[in-house]
């Protein structure tokens, strides 16, 4: 592991691909009401954009993305928010996660199940890119490259 | 031996291939699992969102629908199983500082 090269090539391209990468994978989230998708699959593809960084140009690089310390409390704002999303529900009469119940003024039911359900979609999205680059920097600590 | 193998091989793909082309066709509206009432005279469970996703949430993919709505107390518990796999990576990966130096 320590013997290898860093080639500006390979950086490079993980560079050109990682925003596009990114992107899609909010694409993916955000669209998940009308095509095939949601916060799991979305959010793996954020973590794919992150790490591809990670993977190319070394932990010295990817702490200017996103840093080590980061990824454990944003892992815990993502699950938060999903129960978060369900105890308001819950405080303010409705069952847990009954998202008709939240408290967005000027919305009928059938719309307000439509938030809902887009909140805790970013919620499992964070959740799971979080936890993927935590998985990530676990297993390769001190014996990555550059 | 390996003769055997192949032959068993041979044998279980020809039985999955025979077991495929009884398959229903996907989309069709007349398959079983689509049907308001099962074989046995009940009514399906199903049926129920399909029909009534789109007027409950207002989204079109009824599968998100089923996921984020219905059934959320599952999918949370699914985001609880991935959060505690990556604390388990966090207790077991992570080296302590003084076994380090």
């Amino acid at each position: 592991m320590n013997r290898q090269i860093d080639s500006p090539i390979v950086l490079l391209g993980a560079r050109l691909l990682s925003p596009y990468i990114m992107l899609f994978g909010w694409y993916v989230i955000i669209h998940g009401h009308y095509s095939p998708g949601g916060g799991f699959q979305g959010g793996a593809l954020l973590a794919a954009s992150l790490l591809l960084i990670r993977v190319a140009g070394g932990s010295k690089l990817a702490e200017l993305q996103i840093r080590e310390f980061a990824t454990t409390p944003l892992a815990v704002i993502g699950v938060v928010i999903y129960f978060a999303t369900g105890l308001v529900a819950m405080m303010m009469g409705g069952h847990f996660l009954d998202y008709e119940a939240l408290p967005i003024p000027g919305m009928e039911p059938a719309w307000l199940r439509y938030t809902g359900i887009l909140i805790i979609e970013v919620g499992i999205g964070l959740a799971v890119m979080a936890i993927l680059i935590m998985i990530y920097d676990n297993m390769v600590r001190g014996e990555d490259y550059a | 031996m390996k003769a055997l193998k192949i032959l068993i091989l041979v044998f279980f793909a020809g039985i999955m291939i025979y077991a495929s082309s009884d398959l229903p066709f996907r989309g069709d509206p007349d398959n079983l699992m689509h049907a308001e009432e099962s074989i046995t005279g009940t009514t399906v469970k199903g049926s129920y969102f399909i029909q009534n996703a789109y007027r409950d949430a207002r989204t079109p993919n009824m599968v998100t629908v089923v996921l984020g709505d219905y059934r959320s107390i599952d999918t949370f518990g699914e985001q609880v199983v991935i959060y505690t796999a990556g604390l388990i990576t966090l207790l077991v990966l992570r080296r302590s500082k003084r076994r380090s130096e």
